[in-house]
Parts: structure tokens; sequence; C-alpha cells
């Protein structure tokens, strides 16, 4: 008998519509594994298990009225146990961001996402650890404590979403819903050895997220194949009008079957540089020869100005991170810290309750907008992401997708990068641009390192190119067993 | 690019941080590296090339200017730190 925990997302499905298991029997035997293991990974800032049980009799009460009435017609999703990053509104449930600036803040209203989701009948399990305001490749930034890596628990899970990650890889959620700015759900992906989308900009609402770099900040979602994602991205992607960057461009219905005969998949070399861990440059190009062996295309590509993504990225999310970061001033949220006048208080609030590098980027951002010194640094770094987005475009013309590296290394020790911000963010040097470009990107687990730590490979697609992304990774997986692996917890 | 202590300090008080000495001293190299990596995009030709603000092909969606059910009054005034009946109180901004 299987564990309940060890299920895919569509394997649970599958048996929740059976009947061989109820939602609360799902439900609980997850939550009774967060209770085992959780105090070992903490991949959880908050549980939500009064919620979950309520959610799961619900769900239990559809399936057993659809089993009576003969009917199959129920939403894809009813039942399935999830984590939310704690970056997402969900509304009476404590949010915080990783940080202490929203230490007690239960939010007014649901995301759109996660409302989607709870429409189609999910279960939240709770809510998941990350950086604080998502910025950070390690979740080492989290105001509540660092995320172990289920692989390896001295090693960082990646980040910034490296609580959903690690809940997934443990069997902790069947799946996550989970941010993107720079590479925040593909990078931990990659370490953990799961499977990550960050759909195109604008494909899912962005109301009721907690803003970072507002022309980056993707939701999306980390399960254990993209055979299990695609139900959730379909259940959250979509026009919203709560989101004026929510585009209206109509979803058809992603098969998961595509052929790869005939896919051109470009291999980057600006990509495979120096300073790629040498697993990690052999087990994606080992991946690439399979996705060949399948009936791709392999074609040398190149994209001129990748190396200077990070800087741009550098710039103008802590640009926009300064500006969204404005409103927390001690007045309408989060806790006080008193001052004589209004400004004392604003000072103190903030700089005592946000963290080290959430001050940075803030510090930086505002630099860089500041009077004299604007257009050498953020109106040069927007031109400059034209160039990168010009970079895809011109990519995109003679190939159907780019297959590169997640990051340049597997899951590093925690402590690793010190107190070395530069170092921490050359880690998102191959995730930032499709960020910069708004386009999607996959990660999905294509081996293992010496060390026995996963390898990551990420492919890209066109704006609006989803499905090529699902069943590009949907083929590999068929063909491939490295999505199956789990961690030895 | 090297950011002076005093420009550290005003930065700050821009961003409405306040911040050790220790902080102070910290974020003068951290950031100073961080524009140093920066800089690098003051190299780049953009003669000619337009920014990019948002990937999004349409700008600015407009929606029809009828009033919507906005959030709850109490659930929001929950969340503050301190409040008196309809409002959130704050410090004196202007000398009595």
């Amino acid at each position: 008998m299987t564990r309940l925990t060890d299920l895919t997302l569509l394997e649970a499905a599958a048996g929740l519509r059976a009947g061989q298991f109820s939602a609360r029997e799902l439900a609980q035997a997850h939550l009774d594994r967060i209770a085992l293991l959780d105090e070992h990974l903490h991949a959880y800032l908050a549980l939500t298990p009064e919620l979950a049980l309520s959610q799961a009799d619900q769900a239990d009460s559809h399936l057993a009225q659809a089993r009576r009435q003969g009917s199959g017609d129920l939403p894809p999703l009813i039942g399935l146990p999830m984590a939310v990053k704690d970056v997402l509104c969900l509304a009476g449930v404590p949010t915080t961001c990783g940080s202490r600036i929203l230490e007690g803040f239960r939010p007014p209203y649901t995301a759109t996402a996660v409302q989607r989701l709870l429409d189609q009948g999910v279960v939240v399990l709770g809510k998941a650890n990350t950086d604080e305001f998502a910025m950070g490749s390690s979740t080492e930034n989290s105001a509540y404590g660092v995320t172990h890596n289920p692989w390896s628990l001295e090693r960082v899970p990646g980040g910034s979403s490296g609580g959903p990650a690690a809940a997934v890889a443990a069997g902790l959620c069947l799946a996550a819903l989970a941010t993107d700015t720079g590479g925040s759900i593909r990078q931990p992906a990659s370490f953990c050895g799961i499977t990550g989308l960050k759909p195109s900009y604008g494909r899912v609402s962005r109301y009721g997220l907690i803003a970072y770099g507002s022309s980056l900040d993707c939701i999306g979602g980390l399960a254990r194949s993209a055979a299990d994602l695609l139900p959730i991205y379909q259940g959250m992607a979509g026009f919203d009008p709560l989101d004026s960057t929510s585009r209206q461009d109509v979803l058809t219905p992603i098969p998961l079957e595509g052929d790869l005969r005939g896919v051109r998949i470009g291999v980057p070399r600006e990509y495979f540089i120096e300073g790629i861990h040498p697993d990690v440059e052999g087990g994606v190009r080992q991946a690439v020869e399979t996705l060949v062996a399948l009936g791709a295309q392999a074609v040398p590509i190149s994209l001129p100005h990748t190396d200077l993504a990070l800087p741009v990225y550098y710039v103008i999310a802590p640009a926009e991170a300064s500006a969204n970061l404005a409103r927390y001033d001690g007045i309408r949220f989060g806790p006080r810290l008193p001052g004589q006048e209004l400004l004392d208080q604003y000072l103190e609030t903030r700089g005592r309750l946000f963290g080290p590098e959430v001050k940075r980027r803030i510090m930086l951002g505002t630099y860089a907008l500041s009077a004299g010194y604007y257009d050498a640094y953020y109106g040069q770094a927007q031109k400059v992401r034209t160039l990168i987005k010009q970079d895809f475009d011109l990519a995109f013309q003679q190939v159907d997708l780019i297959g590169c590296p997640v990051a340049p290394t597997t899951a590093f020790a925690i402590g690793a990068h010190g107190d070395d911000p530069l170092a921490m963010y050359l880690e998102d040097v191959f995730t930032l641009p499709a960020n910069l470009a708004g386009v999607p990107g996959m990660a999905f687990p294509v081996g293992r390192d010496a060390d026995g730590l996963p390898i990551g490979m990420q492919l890209m697609a066109p704006a609006l190119g989803e499905a090529a992304l699902f069943q590009a990774t949907h083929a590999y997986q068929q063909a491939t067993g490295w999505h199956k692996e789990r961690p030895p917890l | 690019m090297t950011l002076t202590l005093d420009e550290v300090r005003h930065i700050a008080r821009l961003a409405r941080l306040s911040l050790t000495p220790a902080e102070e001293q910290r974020f003068q190299q951290q950031l100073s590296s961080i524009l140093e990596h920066a800089a690098r995009l003051s190299g780049v030709d953009t003669t000619a090339i337009p920014p990019t603000a948002s990937v999004l092909p349409v700008q600015a969606r407009l929606r029809p200017d009828v009033p919507l059910e906005s959030a709850n009054r109490e659930r929001i005034l929950e969340n503050a730190p301190d409040a008196e009946g309809e409002l959130f109180r704050i410090p004196p901004v202007f000398d009595a």
C-alpha cells in the first residue's frame, strides 16, 4: 500500500474519485507527515489544519454526491492538499512574507490565484516559508528561520520559494502555489528535485500577491511533475479585472501529450559559462540529448546580452521594490515601533523590522531612482532590458524552446554565501532573463550530482507558450524517472 | 562607484530606514560593490533603444467608471496597530 503522501497529485485525484480514500484521510496524512518532519525542515510558517479538514470534508461531500449521481463532473483539483507561499493573501490567515514587519497581519481578502484554486476544491494545509518579501535565493533571509533541503538538511532548498519547494519534495503537500520574480520558483524546484512553472508575465493575476517587483512578479506552481502542474496552472490562469496587467488573451486547454518531433530547442552558449558546476552542465547536456532522442532538434543559439541580465535585474527589481515597500509604515498594518514624531516612527519601524537584504534592496532602489542618478541607473537598465527582450524575440524566430541550466550549482550549504550579497545574486543568473523578457519557464529534475543532489534543467518558451513547456517536459518525464525520485527522509 | 557614508545616510533617510552605525558601514561597502557591478550598464550603447517598463503589448487597461464594492472597513482596521473608531491613530504631524 503506497503511503498517501507518496502519491502524485494525479494519482491522489484518481484515488479520491475511485473512493479508495477520502479527502479527509488525504489531508490528515499530510498533516501527520508535517507534524513528523517539519521540525527538521521548517517548510511551513503557519499551518491551517482546521481550515484544511473543513475543506476536505466539503470535498468529500461533493465526491460522495458525484458518486451517488454517477456523474464525473467534479473540478480537477477537488480535495487535493496544497501549500501556499506566504506572500499570497488568504483572508483571515496570517500572512507575513517572511518578515517581522507583517507579524500578526491577517489579510481581509484572498488573492485571485488562491481563490481560483479554492473554487476548484483545493485543500490548503498552510503558508510556506519564503525569503523576506521574496528577496533571496536560499530562504536564509526569512525572519522566521531557514528552510532545510529535504535531500540534505545542512543545505538550502533554494529561494525565495524554498518553503513550498521543500514541502512538495518532502511530501508535506501534493503541490504548492508560489511566486517567481527572478527565479524564485525555478531555482528551488531545481535544488529540491521537483518541477516548477513560472508562467508568462500577466498570465496569472497578481491581485492579492504582496508585491515585490511589479513588472517581474509571476505566480506559478511547484509539483512533482509537469502532469501534476497542468491542472494547477489551468485552474488559476486567465484574465482578472482586478489586475490591470492581467492578459486578456484566450486560454485554450493544453493537451499534455505533444509530439516532440521537429521541435527546435535552442541551446544558448552564454548559459554554459565558467563557474558552472561540471555535474550541472553534464546533466543538462544529457537531458538535451534525451529530448533529441525523443525527436527534438538541438540548435546552438546566442543570447548576447545574457551577462547584462544580472545588473539590469538588480537595478529594476530594487527600484520597484523600494516603491512597493513604501507602504510598510507601521500605521495601517503590522507592528509599530514607537517614535516621538511620525518620522521617527517610520524610521524605527522600517529600520528595525525589515531584515538586512530587504533594507539593502530598498536602499539600492531608492538610490537608482533618486534625482541625478535616475537616468544613469534606472533609465539605462530599462533600455538594456529591451535588448535582453530582443535577444529572446530573435531567438524564438529560430527555435521553439530554449533549454539551459536553472542555476550554476546544485543546492549549496546553509551559510555558504555568508554576508556576500553579490555572490548570492549570481545564483539567479540563468533565471533572471525570463522575468526580464516576460517569457514562461519550466524547471524540472534531470539528474543528480556526485553528492546525490538534484540537478535541474530549464526550458523557456515565447510569451504565452506554456503549452510547449508542458508537452516537452511531460515527454521527457514519460521517458525518464528523475521526477519520481524522493529524498531519503 | 564608491558611496560615502553621508550618501548612505542620505539614502537611508529618503527610504525612511533608521540604521545603526555598523549597518551604515556594512551597507556602504555592499551597496558600493553592487553599484560597481551595475555600472557595467553604462558601457552599453542604448542610443535609439526604447526603455521597457513592462513586457506587455498593451498598457494601462481602464475599466468602466462604476463604483464597486470595496474592502470591509472593520476588517481593515483589525490590522491597525492603533485605531480609534473609524480612524488610524498616529503621533501628531503638526505642532499643536
